[in-house]
């Protein structure tokens, strides 16, 4: 059952050690969760970037609270490369999982089957590849002849968190056609979404909106969050500011830097 | 003949390097490749021809997806994407693609975002055009530290597509899988052998004379600078107004 909550509530979801599961910079990063996330303390983190990560990846970096980072990539895209998980990075102070776009994407599908992979095309002499004792190359059993692929395993993260336009008072989240998030909340044991709004009406009733939830089932707890993506932009709502992620790179191009702009007074958005 | 800026001649050679496809990826923050894409595009219609669809990821108006960020590569695997392009931190004369990092890996000593969707969408899309406007040798390496997506693969390796060319600020390069390698196809206004052999850490191909990159005719100029710089806008305002107002300096 959904439970209404907010984000600080929201945060006590996440233990140490978790496997948690963050968008892409364009879906709906739900930047309202970070400090919550970075206050609650809960270490040792396994993140999982569906596929690439960027700024609240490089906060959580930051922070001290990530183990590894499974991802395509991470950058603060025009502002850059994202500075606090370069750094640690360099120093080896968190374990990378290099992959690329359509393996995240394909650990999430076999997970959403409940299948124990999924089979992936490409890769195959890729450092990637090689790096990655998870993945397995096998020969395709329904070849005629010797057909290597990779098998990607599936991805099951513990948390999901996200944030979206509008959920409706049942826990129905709007999610359009960001069918990603979809995808990490089928994978994912709880799933936490921050909104812009919550509406009266069932987003269910409706057929031209209906297409774009997803159920309740797969939530576990949603909080009002106004411009909760900020300084990331949300789809259909507003644009990213990108004069804040520039000031962010700046600022976190040093471990104090980092410090000092995390520690302002609660980042208003514009 | 009017005079054409260095990055009009690389829009230029992208449009005709994309001539026959259906359907052309953009990454999203690629003014110059989604500018020759949009070219192309122009160029058909003028031409009374359908021109191919456009998808720029991360643009609303230019992509038609709604299946998440995983339609792209969905896509691509069906054989419904003919054209792509790839950077690279670093490339080398094998065709192979470098995305993570210069230096020993994981603990790159230059970490650069990650490969992205390169190490498949590098061998299922037909023509990739691999583009880097910085055309030194700490990009054209002789052998790329990590190896993001490989230029070719082995016998027996699924692969239907790969690299085609490799342009750069200084020149154009044909791909030859069979070598496998690069061999220079032209030159651009500006730029020669010498320099460009000093620029690059790999090997390749070459005429004694190789010629110049073509130029666009006055139709195809006054296409990119009207209606192609228009539509650029819409996608990337800033590059565009940069594109004008370099021309307006070459004009006055």
């Amino acid at each position: 059952m959904m439970v209404l909550s907010e984000p600080r509530a929201m945060a006590k979801h996440i233990e140490p050690g978790m496997r948690v599961a963050l968008p892409v910079d364009y879906a709906g990063v739900s930047m309202a969760m970070t400090r919550p996330i970075i206050e609650h303390g809960a270490g040792d983190l396994d993140l999982v970037c569906v596929p690439t990560g960027g700024l609240q990846v490089d906060q959580l970096v930051g922070a001290g609270l990530v183990r590894t980072v499974e991802t395509s990539a991470v950058s603060l895209g025009e502002a850059g490369g994202a500075p606090r998980f370069n750094a640690a990075v360099k120093e080896g102070a968190v374990r990378l999982k290099d992959a690329t776009c359509p393996a995240i994407h394909a650990g999430l599908m076999a997970a959403q089957k409940g299948s124990p992979f999924m089979p992936l095309r490409g890769l195959i002499g890729t450092d990637l590849l090689r790096h990655r004792g998870d993945w397995r190359v096998v020969d395709n059993p329904l070849a005629d002849g010797s057909d290597p692929i990779v098998l990607i395993p599936a991805i099951k993260p513990d948390v999901t968190i996200f944030h979206v336009p509008m959920a409706d008072r049942f826990g129905n989240v709007w999610i359009g056609r960001r069918r990603e998030l979809a995808a990490m909340a089928y994978a994912s044991r709880t799933v936490l979404v921050t909104v812009e709004r919550i509406v009266e009406e069932n987003l269910l009733a409706d057929e031209m909106s209906a297409a774009g939830v997803l159920p309740a089932l797969y939530v576990t707890a949603v909080a009002r969050a106004p411009k909760g993506a900020w300084p990331y932009g949300l789809w259909g709502e507003y644009p990213p500011d990108s004069a804040e992620i520039a000031r962010y790179a700046k600022a976190a191009r040093t471990a104090d830097g980092f410090s000092a702009y995390m520690a302002q007074a609660q980042m208003e958005p514009a | 003949m009017a005079e054409v800026l260095p990055r009009e001649v690389l829009i230029c050679t992208i449009a005709r390097l994309l001539d026959g496809v259906r359907h052309v990826a953009v990454g999203a923050s690629s003014p110059i490749p989604a500018a020759g894409a949009m070219l192309l595009r122009a160029m058909k219609e003028a031409g009374g021809a359908v021109g191919p669809r456009i998808s720029i990821l991360g643009s609303v108006e230019h992509n038609f997806f709604t299946n998440g960020s995983a339609e792209l590569f969905d896509c691509a695997g069906q054989g419904r994407i003919d054209a792509f392009f790839l950077g690279g931190g670093q490339i080398d004369g094998f065709g192979n693609v470098n995305l993570v990092g210069a230096g020993d890996y994981p603990r790159s000593s230059v970490r650069w975002p990650g490969s992205f969707g390169s190490a498949y969408l590098y061998f299922v899309v037909p023509r990739v055009i691999l583009f880097r406007e910085e055309h030194t040798p700490r990009v054209f390496v002789e052998k790329v530290d990590f190896i993001s997506a490989p230029g070719v693969s082995p016998e027996g390796v699924f692969r239907s597509g790969g690299p085609i060319a490799l342009l750069t600020g200084k020149g154009l390069f044909r791909f030859d899988k069979t070598r496998p390698g690069f061999e220079l196809e032209s030159v651009h206004p500006g730029h020669d052998l010498a320099e460009i052999k000093q620029a690059t850490g790999f090997r390749f191909a070459h005429d004694a004379e190789p010629r110049q990159t073509a130029l666009p005719d006055r139709a195809t100029l006054d296409l990119l600078r009207g209606r192609v710089f228009d539509e650029l806008a819409e996608t990337y305002p800033e590059f565009a107004a940069q594109m004008r107002r370099d021309l307006g300096a070459v004009d006055a």
